[in-house]
């Protein structure tokens, strides 16, 4: 395996980002956030969060904002995640597993269409 | 949680809520001593004394007036079952200190897990914090200060698909390499 992680590296990789995001508009931006509270860790929250970066990665998905945050105060419902896309209201998961978490990117944040059974009202 | 590694991400998930800035992670495996240290050192906005032993037992007191976790009384009840300590040093204003230490052998330590996973969540989900990560076996250090990573980004997202795979690469190979040298420079782990 090749190695990629020399901070030369990083400044090619910032060189090429910045060609492409010269050419996009910056309002269209997709917010992720993965609820990183002690429950949420320990119902898995971290692998979720790993599961979609690899998507992110995988798929050079790009404008795709990623963040943690606190507990989300929704007991039993853990692994959390929320989904906001310009200009929609935001969208709550719960039980958000890696596979959930993989077909909520596929469905809701590639081609836009909500996840129904993991939905949920927060 | 059965990883000392999703422990980390509890404690400094911690440090995030109370607003620091910077956080320094540590992590040394010390197989000569055989121990393991873990230290989270935060500037968030600190405890006072009570809260310190709320925090640690929360059942002590009947105030509620914030909201923590059972994280931290589970990790000193590991680290004490495994003939380790845990030790919290907090000023109002300056910061937090979490120390943990386990004997690296003990039958009852969780392993450390995924902790190159560990480090990626915090650094991408959390970019404003300045976050210093370290790990040490013995001699062998690996070290990331992730403020020359964002000067060289110069504002590209750390979730730009390519540097998510740079920032993989790095977490995951560099701690790798530390444990594999310190492994091959003769310190092997007698008790293991």
């Amino acid at each position: 395996m090749p190695t990629i992680k020399s901070i030369e590296d990083l400044k090619r990789i910032r060189e090429e980002a910045q060609k492409i995001r010269e050419m996009r508009d910056q309002t269209d931006k997709v917010q992720i956030v993965v609820g990183m509270g002690t429950v949420g860790i320990a119902a898995g929250a971290r692998e979720t969060l790993k599961a979609i970066l690899g998507f992110i990665e995988k798929n050079h998905l790009a404008d795709v904002i990623l963040r943690q945050t606190g507990n989300m105060g929704l007991e039993g419902q853990d692994p959390v995640v929320q989904v906001f896309l310009p200009n929609q209201e935001k969208v709550t998961y719960g039980k958000v597993t890696p596979a959930v978490a993989l077909k909520i990117m596929e469905e809701h944040i590639v081609k836009g269409n909500v996840v129904l059974e993991n939905k949920i009202e927060a | 949680m059965r990883e000392l590694s999703l422990h980390i991400l509890d404690i400094a998930e911690n440090s995030i809520s109370a607003g620091a800035t910077q956080i320094e992670i540590t992590v040394i495996e010390d197989l000569l001593q055989d121990e393991l240290w873990i230290t989270v050192q935060d500037n968030g906005r600190g405890m006072d004394a009570e809260m310190v032993k709320r925090v640690i037992d929360p059942f002590v007191t009947s105030r509620t007036t914030r909201k923590v976790g059972l994280g931290i009384p589970l990790l000193k009840d590991a680290a004490e079952a495994c003939n380790g300590f845990f030790t919290i040093d907090s000023e109002i204003g300056k910061g937090t200190t979490i120390r943990t230490k386990f004997q690296h052998s003990h039958i009852d330590r969780m392993p450390l897990g995924d902790l190159a996973e560990t480090f990626l969540t915090l650094l991408i989900g959390t970019p404003e914090v300045h976050w210093i990560f370290t790990y040490k076996v013995n001699d062998q250090a690996f070290l990331v200060d992730d403020q020359e990573i964002k000067e060289v980004l110069n504002g590209i997202s750390l979730t730009d698909s390519r540097v998510i795979e740079y920032l993989n690469h790095l977490f995951r190979e560099g701690i790798a390499e530390t444990k594999e040298s310190a492994v091959k420079q003769g310190a092997l782990y007698a008790n293991h």
